[in-house]
């Protein structure tokens, strides 16, 4: 779509982007829930499992993206939700701009969200059980796979949203389908929290970035099919 | 289209036949294995199911791919086709693997990434069910469903991977992580033949299946269609 006069690709993605952002300033509805829930996650964790103070790194990954993916759902949900039930939904799609354009800002808007949460849950994860998580490689992998659940995940809520059983539905659809990202998340965590040499963790951050591209191009591909009324 | 076609019947008894000539092969013309005896029969029709499902979930995913480009309902029809009968076969070829391995591995299940893709991979379509039930519109319907078929038939190798790597820097205990092995065994001419017999079987009877779904597919459109216009 490239008419005269109308906006760039960019400018609209950056659009939708700012509208998220602005209205999450405004309200804190998503991130206070999000990170509320992630520390229950982390609680409901240390007596389920009877943690100890000094984990295992192996462990501590698996919980840290077991929370970082639960708290993600939440968000997944409610920033589709809300554009559906009030009706935004059908403003944005009356905007002269390029449907992949919508994706791109509502999936950098979860992934922001996404990051937050986690800037917030790694150094707490750090106190409460005595180690230190905030490591250059744990942050890549972070922004990674917090890409790769991101991608899929806006692309299959926005068609969740728009079912009769939207609330259950998301975590059905979206974790069978996430799974090699959660591997892949999990192992790479580990590896960077165990100090293991760099050709152990690679394997895991090429699967990484194999995800993270092959589901963010085949949803710039479909999107335009989810929304079209 | 209210009668059953000719060629269709001819296919049914086709792939009947096919099936009892590949039930009788099982069990009277293949040698019995030497270490595993005959639990390891189940081993043709084991892999013959889980080609049929494979390829009724690629068929739903390329017919997805075709449905987003024609919009066709006849597209749509195909790819839910497909998925059920795919789910079925998968969920035969994953409970026969399992009726094996506890004699061979001493274990019903392990966390092989065959075992564990075959079952995510069963997780993903019945999903892509649930995802179909929740919507009312049959267009919508058609679109969600042709996106989530592609989406799910993709992650299907990458979850393969991802656990073959898993398990290859850590090999699980129990029953080995690779499946050839335990319980491998190098096969006979005769072992062969077999296997080949139930795979051509097999996909008769999917054709067949998938043929009879279809038509209950347009005949259920039909219905609807008619329900339809009496209301109005």
């Amino acid at each position: 779509m490239k008419a005269t006069g109308a906006v760039s690709f960019w400018q609209a993605t950056l659009a939708v982007l700012w509208k998220d952002l602005a209205a999450e300033w405004r309200s804190r509805e998503l991130l206070s829930a999000m990170l509320v829930f992630a520390l229950l996650v982390i609680f409901i964790f240390n007596f389920a499992l009877e943690l100890q103070t000094q984990l295992r790194a192996g462990l501590s990954a698996g919980i840290l993206w077991v929370t970082l993916i639960f708290a993600g759902t939440l968000g997944l949900n409610r920033s589709l939700a809300v554009e559906k039930d009030r009706g935004c939904l059908d403003g944005l799609l009356l905007a002269p701009v390029d449907r992949a354009a919508i994706y791109a800002g509502k999936a950098l808007a979860n992934w922001v969200f996404m990051l937050i949460v986690a800037a917030i849950m790694l150094p707490l994860f750090g106190i409460f059980y005595n180690a230190s998580l905030v490591l250059p490689g744990v942050v890549l992998v972070v922004l990674l796979g917090a890409e790769g659940y991101v991608a899929v995940g806006t692309l299959l809520a926005s068609m969740a949203v728009q079912a009769r059983t939207r609330d259950i539905l998301l975590p059905i659809l979206l974790f069978p389908v996430v799974i090699p990202v959660v591997v892949a998340a999990v192992k790479a965590t580990g590896g960077y929290l165990q100090a293991l040499p760099l050709e152990e963790i690679r394997p895991w951050l090429n699967l990484l970035g194999v995800y993270d591209v092959i589901f963010t191009s085949v949803a710039f591909m479909v999107f335009d099919s989810i929304l079209e009324e | 289209m209210s009668t059953t076609p000719r060629a269709l019947v001819v296919l049914d008894v086709i792939a009947g036949l096919a099936l009892a000539v590949a039930a009788g092969m099982v069990f009277f013309y293949a040698p019995l294995e030497r270490v595993m005896g005959a639990v390891q029969k189940v081993f043709y029709f084991h892999v013959a199911a889980g080609w049929v499902g494979m390829l009724g979930f690629g068929l739903a995913a390329v017919a997805g791919i075709i449905y987003l480009m024609r919009r066709r309902s006849r597209w749509d029809l195909l790819g839910v086709a497909a998925i059920e009968i795919g789910l079925v076969f998968t969920l035969i070829n994953v409970v026969t693997g399992m009726i094996w391995a506890r004699p061979v591995w001493n274990t019903w299940w392990t966390w092989d990434p065959r075992l564990t893709t075959a079952t995510i991979m069963e997780l993903v379509y019945i999903a892509y069910l649930m995802l179909r039930q929740g919507i009312e519109d049959p267009e919508r319907r058609a679109r969600f469903g042709a996106v989530y078929a592609i989406v799910g038939f993709l992650s299907v190798p990458l979850t393969f991977f991802s656990i073959r790597i898993f398990r290859t820097i850590h090999p699980v205990v129990l029953g080995s992580g690779d499946p050839t092995a335990t319980g491998a065994f190098s096969m006979t001419p005769r072992m062969t033949q077999t296997l080949m017999v139930s795979l051509v079987a097999f996909s008769l009877l999917f054709v067949a299946l998938l043929w009879h779904r279809l038509r209950l597919g347009e005949l259920g459109e039909r219905v609807e269609q008619l329900r339809l216009k009496l209301q109005s």
